[in-house]
């Protein structure tokens, strides 16, 4: 019963924290409304998330939140400095193939959402059965060691939090 | 507000100011589509982060105020950028490139967006 009007409680009060942000107002009229969309959403959407995977490691996303904040402000200032002192033909871009050890499309997407929000790398494509990803490297001598950082940087801590 | 105050939020106007202007740059300096694609990335994130940071400090400095509202356009841009970014690169994939040219799978199916190539 309870599953049936909350299908999603995590979302419902996400909903309704993202709504009270956006009126900047925590008056009761706010809070009623952000409710009432943070009930009737879940249950509109629930259709298009049939087997979400349950996440039990809220310390493992907020190291994973963290460290993807960090990286991207590391990697900015590595690429601006690739485009401002780089000719064109030093830069080795090229693509290379991450093999996903991830299943959960959710997981992937969180990957491939990564990867393009750190600079230097952009997801581009996942392989048909969805077992690889395709990605863009701004400058990457070293292809293998943009695999492994990737994997062992971001996919294991995902495949923590993603059981 | 007093000087060192400006000072502050000025510094972050700058900083994400510097960034938009180098990933603009790159988008006309870097070579091929597939490079030009990694200068806007990075605007949307430390460029319009940096703007963003100056604007809360701003509101904080100014009229003591906490604004959420900047977190909430960080959190939409990082959920929107990287599926702008798939699909400019998706339609590029599909129009020019090759199955010849991108490395290998490794699985026994080609890449989603050239499945149906020939």
């Amino acid at each position: 019963m309870i599953r049936r009007i909350l299908p999603h409680p995590a979302l419902t009060l996400m909903l309704t924290l993202v709504w009270l942000m956006l009126v900047q107002d925590a008056g009761l009229g706010s809070i009623l409304l952000g409710l009432f969309l943070g009930f009737v959403i879940p249950i509109l959407t629930a259709p298009y998330w049939p087997d979400r995977p349950r996440l039990r490691n809220p310390v493992g996303i907020a190291g994973f939140v963290l460290i993807v904040l960090w990286d991207i402000c590391i990697a900015n200032v590595t690429v601006a400095r690739l485009v401002l002192f780089r000719r064109n033909a030093d830069l080795q871009s090229r693509f290379i193939t991450i093999p996903l050890e991830l299943t959960a499309p959710e997981a992937i997407a969180v990957l491939a959402g990564t990867i393009t929000l750190t600079p230097g790398t952009v997801s581009a494509d996942l392989s048909a059965d969805g077992r690889a990803l395709l990605v863009h490297c701004l400058h990457a001598p070293d292809p293998d060691a943009v695999i492994n950082e990737i994997k062992d940087r971001y996919e294991r801590r995902l495949k923590e939090i993603f059981p | 507000m007093a000087l060192w105050q400006e000072i502050i939020v000025a510094a972050f106007l700058i900083i994400g100011g510097g960034f938009g202007l180098v990933g603009s740059f790159g988008l006309i300096k870097l070579a091929d589509p597939m490079a030009r694609l990694h200068a806007p990335t990075k605007a949307t994130t430390l460029g319009v982060g940096g703007v963003l940071i100056g604007s809360m400090v701003y509101q904080a400095f100014a009229d003591g105020t906490f604004s959420v509202h900047e977190l909430l356009i960080t959190l939409f841009l990082f959920l929107t950028a990287p599926v702008t970014a798939m699909l400019i690169s998706k339609v590029h994939l599909h129009q020019t490139i090759r199955k010849s040219e991108l490395p290998p799978t490794g699985t026994d199916r080609p890449w989603a967006t050239l499945d149906k190539q020939d």
